[in-house]
């Protein structure tokens, strides 16, 4: 499975907010993206993420799983992420 | 179970520092969970997805405030219904029972108006492309026959030489009115004489009873001084004719082209703040026939062909949603079961589309796709949307002018048409085709039927 990281030099607020130094650019999160994002920053694979949500939220695997893709997909083109 | 956290889809949406307007504010995107008080949900769960819903008290609504202004500044104001925008019989019917003529350009919008029992004498025939035939018909029922160019004109005198009956006329006019692009194509024109021209000839042949003159100066206008300027023009005509002949015209025709409230492509602001008002279309033009003289009796009646402004706040399309996708550039993508075909209008106007249903307050850019396999087939290229899964109703909104008359069968059948009706019920009043109804004009020559 392919896992993601994301570079060192971007920080995340605890209100769900990120900058990125190199472009100027911010973004936001909500609740669901924010845990995400700081799981990925943890250094968490991707099965790991998606069972620590799943044993906290109430929602099931293939929509997760299917949401996550697609945010992370999402994440990539905003450079947020990288391939490991 | 109970004890887990709800779960919203994970979302991230960039920031866009003093542009947060680009696609319009994400507070335009409410959902429609009803039309007219009927569910859109009961409305697909009846008649089907895509649907599109005419509500009726919408155009009865619209017909009858644009009287009523045009009536408050002119004491003569006859509407005549363009069936080009939209010549479904219900929709027409509405129409007329409102008071409205029928206003055709060609044999088929003609004799769709007869068929409801429009009589001649409140048909106006425009357009340049009527047959012989269509020409005879229209002379024999007294039809008002708005002519388009000199070709016309002499076989209109040759007709009516050969039959010995009289034919009710207009000229049609085009003219510099300031906009752009100048619709010059159709018409004789004002500037250079060619409409005084074609009046002096009319009045010389013996057969021709020159009633009336018309103008169209264009679609989507968004400027009323437009209409003050085409105003004065025809009348300056319309008092040459008093003047040198003595002669008082029935009436003078406006044309369409008020503008809607939808937003075009390149637009930045919301139709609604920049498209003059109804209000403003009638002042301009109630200026411009000021300069008429003479009795009630004698003044001429304005007639209105106005098409959009009426009809397109009434119609709606429903519409499903068949997929989500990620495009490579990491836009999402939403695809929905109605296309371009159907939709034709989404070439020049940026529709406003609601979700059926409540959604979260995250939005995303998103393009919307239809579901033909064509490049083309892009219903808006970028839109601030919220999330709505597969299965999930959207709703389409100022769809009633054009799409009905300029749809296309193309890969699939065109869906139902449901007109709510003012009492609440709803009829259906196109059927969606089918494949025996899109086969049945089709020939396979003999030689190709058993090819194995
Ligand atoms: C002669 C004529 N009258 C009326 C109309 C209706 O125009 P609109 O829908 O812009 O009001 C048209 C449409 O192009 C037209 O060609």
């Amino acid at each position: 499975m392919k896992n993601f990281i994301v570079p060192d030099n971007i920080a995340i607020s605890d209100s769900g907010f990120i900058f990125l130094p190199s472009t100027g650019e911010t973004f936001t999160l909500n609740e669901m993206g924010k845990e995400i994002f700081k799981l990925l920053q943890a250094k968490k694979s991707l099965e790991e993420i998606s069972s620590e949500i799943i044993k906290e939220y109430d929602i099931d695997e293939h929509t997760l799983e299917r949401d996550i893709e697609d945010f992370i997909l999402r994440l990539k083109s905003l450079n947020l992420v990288i391939q490991v | 179970m109970s004890s887990k956290k709800i779960y919203e889809r994970p979302i991230i949406t960039k920031n866009q520092s003093g542009f947060m307007n680009k696609f319009g504010s994400s507070s335009l995107v409410k959902p429609k969970v009803e039309i007219d008080g009927v569910l859109v949900k009961d409305l697909v769960d009846k008649w089907g997805s895509p649907l599109f819903v005419i509500s009726e008290k919408q155009i009865r609504s619209n017909q009858r405030n644009a009287l009523r202004i045009f009536k408050s500044r002119y004491p003569k104001v006859q509407f005549a219904w363009s069936y080009k925008t939209n010549y479904l019989k219900a929709v027409c019917a509405v129409f007329h029972s409102e008071g409205s003529w029928a206003e055709v350009v060609s044999e088929f919008e003609y004799q769709k108006a007869r068929r409801l029992g429009i009589p001649g004498e409140n048909i106006i025939f425009n357009g340049p492309d009527k047959s012989d035939s269509a020409l005879l018909n229209a002379i024999n029922e007294n039809a008002k026959i708005h002519i388009d160019h000199f070709d016309e004109l002499y076989k209109l005198i040759e007709l009516t030489e050969e039959t010995q009956k009289k034919a009710n006329v207009a000229i049609r006019v085009n003219m510099d009115v300031g906009v752009y692009p100048k619709w010059d194509r159709f018409g004789f024109n004002y500037e250079n004489g060619e409409a005084w021209q074609a009046l002096k000839r009319i009045i010389t042949s013996r057969n021709l009873k020159l009633i009336g003159l018309h103008t169209h100066i264009g679609t989507y206008m968004m400027s009323a001084d437009a209409y003050k300027t085409a105003t004065i023009k025809l009348v300056d005509l319309a008092k040459g004719l008093k003047n040198n002949y003595n002669l008082n015209l029935e009436y003078i025709d406006l044309g369409g082209g008020f503008a809607s409230h939808n937003t075009l492509l390149g637009q930045y602001l919301p139709a609604e703040e920049v498209v003059p008002s109804i209000e403003q279309f009638a002042d301009a033009i109630s200026s411009g026939l000021f300069e008429l003289s003479g009795s009630l009796d004698e003044l001429p009646t304005l007639i209105l062909e106005t098409g959009r402004a009426l009809i397109d706040d009434a119609g709606y399309l429903i519409t499903k949603v068949l997929a989500n996708k990620r495009l490579s550039t990491g836009k999402r993508a939403i695809i929905i079961d109605a296309g371009v075909n159907i939709l034709f209008t989404s070439f020049w106007y940026k529709h406003k589309i609601h979700p059926a249903n409540e959604t979260g307050v995250h939005t995303e850019e998103s393009a919307i796709y239809g579901p033909l396999c064509m490049n083309i087939d892009c219903i808006r290229e970028s839109i601030v949307f919220p999330n709505v899964k597969k299965d999930d109703l959207l709703v389409i909104d100022y769809v009633g002018a054009y799409d009905m008359t300029q749809w296309m069968q193309f890969i699939n059948m065109r869906p139902n048409v449901v007109m709510i009706m003012q009492d609440g019920t709803v009829e259906l009043i196109r059927k969606s085709e089918d494949i025996d109804y899109i086969e049945q004009q089709e020939i396979l020559p003999a030689t190709l039927k058993n090819f194995k």
